[in-house]
């Protein structure tokens, strides 16, 4: 699975639009006044469409190719993963700030002292 | 095939229930029971009517959370078979199923096929476990466990702890279940050391919730989906009796039963 810039950009739109589908459009039979499964699995459904669109607006911050993570535009002229150790070597934790609005990127820092990341050979 | 499903609905515990006549057709006979409920749930929805609410997750047997009465038979007709993995060809198309909860006192309604069955969390709560340190594995030859041992204590550990056995006893008693964890630990080594005390707490628990005594009428063996032979309830009887009689002196005033953690209960 390769992932490009443009094709994360085209996914986080069309999430966005089906987000706004469902709240629009869903139906959940029952009440909330009782036990409600369907209210359960909607509710599964809405965190779903969230943590969707983070999943790749965290792989669209990332322009890099990392572990499973392979973006098109970042790869060695053999076709390898190719990290960008200068400006990725962090761990991403991201920030709910409310309906709408961007969420908060927060960054740790990936410190080596001993062993330095290097390029992997698999060969 | 066809089938009516006649299916107990009960909005809460506090109101009213009825069964509920739902004609099905184009039932496949490959389709386990659950998914023919899954079907007509889908089908509900698309009328704007309420789903039936049922307990349900792995699908494949294992983790007990599926259950009800199939014609007055809990997991309905076949043998050692869990509702998730009873598939429709069992039954004849054109039949009527009535389909309904587990009835039992310990077992409150919460809505439709689902019942609380957090009494049996109770009792395993009082001793079905292990005291153990943890991190590193064990030697796997450390300690040795004879093929027999080995081969009962699985036999009862099979117990998904769905809740069948109480639901087929006439007396609501929940004897197979709480035998099944009491035999599986103690006849390994590592169980042994909290037998005692396990067979004293686990029976005191069962006894303080409202489930009835077992009086030996095995309902509960045949309609088991892991078929557990009474055998556990004697393995449970002779625990809780030797553990009586090591500790008689310390059992002139009776144990006292984990009451407290009832009151929790709605």
């Amino acid at each position: 699975m390769t992932r490009t810039a443009q094709g994360l950009d085209t996914a986080v739109g069309e999430i966005r639009a089906l987000r706004e589908e469902f709240w629009q459009n869903v139906t959940v039979p029952g009440s909330g006044d009782d036990l409600n499964q369907n209210l359960e699995k909607a509710g599964r459904v809405a965190d779903f469409f969230e943590l969707a669109e983070l999943m790749c607006i965290d792989a669209r911050e990332r322009n890099e190719s990392c572990g499973g993570h392979f973006r098109e535009e970042s790869q060695t002229a053999e076709g390898e993963a190719l990290r960008d150790d200068e400006h990725y070597s962090y761990v991403a934790a991201w920030g709910y700030r409310g309906t709408g609005e961007p969420p908060e990127l927060t960054k740790e820092l990936l410190e080596f002292h001993n062993l330095h990341p290097s390029q992997r050979s698999y060969k | 095939m066809e089938f009516t499903l006649k299916i107990w609905r009960q909005k809460s515990h506090n109101e009213k229930g009825e069964f509920i006549s739902y004609p099905m057709d184009n039932v496949s006979p490959e389709m386990s029971m659950l998914e023919c409920l899954d079907v007509l749930n889908e089908t509900l929805m698309v009328r704007g009517e309420e789903p039936v609410a049922f307990d349900h997750d792995c699908r494949e047997g294992i983790c007990g959370s599926c259950g009800f009465v199939i014609n007055g038979v809990a997991h309905g007709p076949e043998r050692a078979t869990i509702v998730c993995q009873l598939t429709m060809r069992h039954f004849r198309s054109g039949e009527e199923l009535i389909i309904e909860p587990w009835r039992a006192e310990a077992f409150p309604l919460i809505k439709d096929l689902i019942v609380d069955r957090r009494s049996f969390d109770r009792i395993i709560e009082a001793g079905g476990y292990i005291s153990v340190s943890t991190a590193q594995a064990p030697d796997g030859n450390a300690i040795l466990v004879g093929k027999d041992a080995a081969d009962q204590a699985m036999d009862a550990a099979v117990c998904i702890g769905c809740g069948a056995c109480v639901a087929a006893c006439p007396n609501g008693s929940s004897a197979l279940f709480t035998g099944a964890k009491i035999a599986h630990l103690g006849i390994l080594p590592q169980g042994k050391p909290e037998r005692d005390g396990r067979a004293l707490h686990m029976v005191a628990q069962m006894n303080a919730e409202l489930f009835g005594n077992c009086t030996n009428i095995g309902e509960c063996t045949g309609v088991c989906p892991k078929g557990i032979s009474l055998e556990v309830i004697a393995i449970m009887n002779r625990d809780y009796l030797h553990a009586s009689w090591k500790r008689r002196e310390a059992l002139e005033a009776t144990i006292p039963p984990a009451l407290e953690r009832n009151t929790h209960r709605t």
